[in-house]
């Protein structure tokens, strides 16, 4: 038994899952990928496109229960999960708030967001609805709308995808100043090596389909410490590590 | 030179248009539409002018009988019926529509089971459900009701299926993840999803119905617009038959115009307009 308050760490155990395409084959996504994610790290699943990442996320959100094996999410604290989907998937009829609150459990509705909004940037846009939004916004909403849960676990797909460099980098700040205010277990599923290397305690790094975990790679340096020179000193000693992977 | 003064009265004319103020703006459809009607007004009398006929007024004699049936209280009377059963229809239509096209479009195996009877009640002519619903269930206003009802329900079936398919799972996910609770979920994810098609089976479903609730009335029951028509028309009355139609087509412009469109821009404000 775990004391309470203390969440026991993400364990994950799929032994397989596969795909029924249309024409009737049998297409294996995952096949023994197991793997850890301890309390209040920031873990990053690096694999190709196409490995499996995105499947190993929805069964983990619960989406799809179609899979053999098992996995053991966070207990304690708020007891929910939060997603931030590779689109924002924000309801285009209701505001930025509305979006927000109407993630939260019914008695905390009310309760006040606004150090949220403010870090975000969002201050100005709560009474917009989504469509008034850029896809930059609308992902900074999407993470509001997470982060306010205050979730045992947060699930990250690849959420920086589709947005020019520029933004991408803003929002990773962005999401890294978040997370040093409201720390929580966090898993991010992403195909982009430098954006792990930045954002991450531990990177999993799995191979192509099926996915399996290839190793793990800790990334060891203080985030502040983590400019453009230290990563370029990652990514090669990522890639002494893994001469195969990504 | 010419081509030059042409080019720029252009501009300032366009210019001008662009500046006149909002409020005349936005009362040129109205306008419009005033005008259009007092034109076909102006035809109908001077085709009453070419064929004097009893079987034609002019429009000033239906006024006339308008006024003179308002007065009398009958008119509204009869009005109020034909509504309040247009109504009770249209609810029962919409609420049990809704629910089985939503059932139907979002459980496949049911929908193929029971797309066979969904064609079939397409297919009745709204007369045998008329007059069936009189015969089993007696000349009473449930049955009347209920009959129109059951005219309209596969036609909101049908549209409110096509909502149903077109739902975004995205959405659903995203309320599977956040744990949103049932109320929540249909107030906040589905019906907004189905509010187009919601609308759509509404506007073509009044129109629908109001014509059938004149033929149930005509048919089984001693009040409402179709009552009076079912009446004039035994003495060939046509300046009443025309008072009554119009003065019920008016009712239902009027809702259209200050319940309908106003609860529509209510619910399609979060869509960009244009600019």
């Amino acid at each position: 038994m775990q004391p309470a308050g203390v969440a026991a760490p993400l364990k994950v155990d799929i032994t397989e899952k596969t795909f029924r395409s249309a024409e009737g084959v049998t297409i294996v996504a995952l096949r023994g990928l197991s793997f850890e994610v301890r309390q209040g790290e920031f873990a990053c699943l690096l694999g190709p496109s196409g490995c499996g990442k995105t499947t190993t996320l929805r069964i983990l959100l619960g989406l799809d229960r179609q899979f053999s094996g098992s996995y053991q999410l966070p207990e304690g604290g708020s007891n929910r999960i939060a997603a931030v989907f590779q689109e924002p998937v924000l309801l285009p009829w209701r505001t930025v708030e509305q979006n927000v609150r109407l993630a939260l459990s019914p008695h905390l509705r009310d309760k006040a967001l606004d150090w949220l909004f403010e870090i975000l940037g969002l201050s100005a846009m709560r009474s917009l609805y989504p469509s008034e939004l850029s896809l930059g916004l609308a992902r900074r909403a999407a993470l509001a709308r997470a982060f306010a849960t205050e979730p045992a676990i947060l699930f990250l797909d690849e959420p920086f995808a589709s947005l020019d460099e520029r933004t991408a980098d803003r929002l990773r700040r962005l999401l890294m100043t978040v997370w040093a205010a409201r720390p929580t277990t966090a898993l991010m599923v992403t195909h982009n090596l430098r954006e792990a290397l930045l954002l991450a305690d531990r990177i999993i790094v799995l191979s192509p389909r099926p996915a399996q975990v290839l190793g793990i790679f800790d990334v060891g340096l203080s985030r502040h410490l983590r400019d453009a020179p230290a990563l370029n000193n990652l990514v090669s000693d990522f890639h002494k590590r893994f001469p195969d992977a990504v | 030179m010419t081509a030059g003064f042409g080019s720029e009265n252009g501009a300032s004319a366009s210019r001008r248009r662009r500046t006149v103020p909002r409020g005349i703006g936005s009362m040129l459809p109205a306008v419009t539409a005033v005008a259009s009607l007092l034109g076909l007004c102006l035809l109908w009398s001077l085709a009453a002018e070419i064929w004097p006929s009893r079987a034609f007024p002019p429009p000033l004699e239906v006024w006339r009988v308008i006024v003179k049936e308002a007065a009398s209280g009958d008119l509204g009377y009869h009005l109020a019926m034909t509504l309040w059963r247009v109504a009770a229809a249209y609810v029962v239509a919409m609420v049990v529509g809704s629910v089985i096209g939503v059932l139907l479009g979002t459980h496949r195996r049911a929908d193929s089971f029971f797309n066979p009877w969904l064609v079939l009640f397409l297919n009745l002519p709204a007369l045998v459900v008329i007059v069936l619903a009189y015969i089993w269930f007696g000349l009473t206003e449930a049955a009347a009701i209920g009959a129109v009802a059951i005219n309209k329900i596969p036609n909101v079936v049908v549209t409110m299926r096509e909502g149903a398919r077109a739902l975004d799972p995205r959405f659903a996910e995203m309320a599977t993840v956040y744990r949103l609770g049932r109320l929540d979920r249909l107030r906040h994810v589905l019906m907004p999803q189905l509010q187009p098609y919601f609308a759509a089976a509404s506007r073509s479903g009044i129109a629908l119905i109001w014509k059938i609730v004149l033929v149930v009335e005509l048919l089984g029951r001693s009040s409402g617009v179709g009552f009076q028509i079912y009446l004039y028309f035994q003495i060939f009355d046509v300046a009443a038959i025309l008072a009554y139609t119009l003065a019920f087509v008016a009712i239902m412009l009027l809702i259209e115009l200050l319940l309908v469109q106003p609860l529509e821009r209510h619910a399609t404000r979060w869509r960009r307009r244009p600019a």
